[in-house]
């Protein structure tokens, strides 16, 4: 099983090292073609789950601050509310929820179309008009996701901050919003906006990798459809997790 | 004109693609095409036909034996040669032609041109009219290929390959799941198309000779994992293979169930 895991993460990274060679060595080629495929993305993963993302980032902001500011109250440490809220919605939990709705709403999406088409031979019909499957099929999807994970956690992270701050305002807590403010502005570093960017463009890109990456590399059969797609969010999921443990100790580092 | 074949496969061993890539399908393969030549490649169904003609277009490597295009040994060639040789050869698939369904039918013939000449699809809405109208597809050209008769899709596929003007076109099996109209279209088409483009080259794969048979100059029959080529037309009435006798009479049942391999 450790031989499988190590043999696939090898093809994986495999399948990135082309994808990013491809970008660079095609990034000026067909872009009449290619830059509307990157912008259908971007709608697709960047502005479509936006109703959705607002739900949750309103909800992560009171769940967070409904938490924590109960349990500040009773120590007497308010003035904390505004660091608890930068280390645990900007730093941890806003790109994750995002990454995993993004995931969750086209990652499954990207896997089921390009396994469909692996499965139906469009991508050998690809080929035989001379078209580069990775450049037309893959650069669009992860540019697309990189840059809607990085759009999307940031107006995930500001619709938590308003949210965490209206709990507190209905909750009575003595807590003016330039207080919240102060306090946050004072726990963030400039370390944090660009780890934060970073990380989310790395979330993203790495979504958009291994779901195309399940959905094209091997040769398959439209049965093996629902256990690509499968392969692709465990693969996914677990990816996101390890590397925010990277980032983590980037955080302590810096 | 360059003498050199179009396609050569030397001793080639042709696997099977997807899921079979590394189990030989057809053996010693020997075949060269040459520009202007009209091949009938006869053969049962399910014995490796889509397999040599992708192999045939430099989409597939053989198992065994050397491939050239053009004149070139196909390892030898660069990314970009590659790719320019690919441009040279249409390749039109069995079964629904394997169009882009998410893309209506003018989209699937636009996309190859609008991504080598990075153009927009306006720019290049007079050429995939003009080869719309040729092909008779004029007026499906707004729908999506799920929502056009399934017989058509191969004539959609032959339209998307036409466009990019190649010197040889592979058609895979095209009479296979035809109506009689699509059949007689079919019929009238290549052998003009053949008349009209002297220099093209063409590849056609069938299960059944009696068609092609008038319209066809070389033949060649895959049998029992083996290649062998007929020759011309009166070769193939003269001959006295089974398969070829089974396929002139269109008496199928004649032939041994181990025919079928």
């Amino acid at each position: 099983m450790v031989i499988d895991w190590l043999s696939s993460t090898k093809k994986l990274v495999a399948f990135a090292l082309i994808t990013l060679v491809v970008t660079l060595t095609k990034w000026n080629k067909s872009t009449s073609v290619l830059r509307p495929l990157v912008a259908r993305q971007i709608n697709r993963a960047g502005l479509s789950p936006l109703p959705m993302l607002t739900f949750l980032g309103v909800a992560l902001g009171l769940v967070v601050s409904g938490q924590t500011v109960a349990l500040l109250s009773k120590v007497g440490a308010v003035d904390y509310a505004g660091v608890i809220m930068v280390s645990v919605v900007v730093r941890e939990l806003a790109p994750l929820v995002t990454v995993l709705l993004v995931l969750a709403r086209v990652g499954t999406g990207i896997v089921i179309e390009l396994s469909t088409s692996r499965a139906l031979g469009e991508v050998e019909a690809l080929e035989a008009l001379g078209i580069d499957p990775i450049h037309y099929l893959v650069m669009p999807r992860v540019i697309g996701l990189a840059l809607s994970v990085f759009s999307l956690t940031v107006y995930m992270v500001l619709m938590a901050l308003v949210s965490g701050f209206l709990f507190t305002f209905i909750q009575d807590v003595p807590l003016t919003p330039s207080t919240y403010l102060a306090q946050m502005s004072a726990s963030l570093r400039w370390e944090d906006f660009i780890i934060l960017g970073v990380k989310t463009l790395t979330f993203g890109g790495v979504v958009a990798l291994i779901t195309c990456y399940q959905g094209l590399a091997h040769a398959l059969r439209l049965e093996h459809v629902s256990q690509v797609t499968t392969n692709a969010i465990i693969g996914s999921v677990v990816a996101c997790v390890v590397l925010d443990a990277f980032f983590i100790i980037a955080y302590l580092v810096l | 004109m360059s003498f050199s074949p179009c396609i050569q496969l030397s001793n080639a061993t042709v696997g099977g693609s997807g899921l079979f890539q590394d189990s030989a399908r057809i053996e010693q393969v020997t075949w060269s095409v040459h520009a202007g030549e009209f091949w009938v490649i006869g053969a049962r169904p399910s014995v490796g036909k889509t397999d040599l003609l992708v192999t045939a277009a430099g989409l597939q490597k053989p198992i065994a034996g050397e491939h050239q295009l053009f004149g070139s040994r196909l390892e030898e060639l660069s990314e970009e040669e590659r790719e320019a040789s690919r441009l040279r050869i249409g390749v039109v698939f069995e079964n629904g032609g394997r169009l882009f369904n998410d893309l209506t039918v003018a989209e699937n013939l636009a996309l190859p041109v609008c991504y080598h000449r990075n153009c927009s699809a306006e720019e290049a809405s007079t050429e995939v009219a003009a080869v719309l109208e040729t092909t008779g597809l004029k007026r499906v050209a707004q729908f999506k290929p799920t929502e056009v008769s399934r017989s058509l899709h191969q004539r959609i596929a032959l339209a998307r390959a036409l466009i990019l003007k190649p010197e040889v076109l592979l058609i895979d099996n095209p009479l296979f799941n035809s109506d009689p109209f699509q059949t007689n279209w079919w019929l009238d088409f290549i052998p003009n198309l053949a008349v009209t483009h002297p220099n093209l080259t063409l590849v056609i794969t069938t299960t059944d000779f009696r068609p092609w048979l008038e319209h066809g100059r070389q033949f060649a029959i895959i049998h029992r994992q083996q290649w062998l080529v007929l020759g011309d037309r009166h070769q193939v009435k003269q001959s006295d293979h089974p398969l070829v006798q089974t396929m002139l009479a269109g008496r199928w049942d004649s032939l041994e169930t181990t025919d079928f391999i």
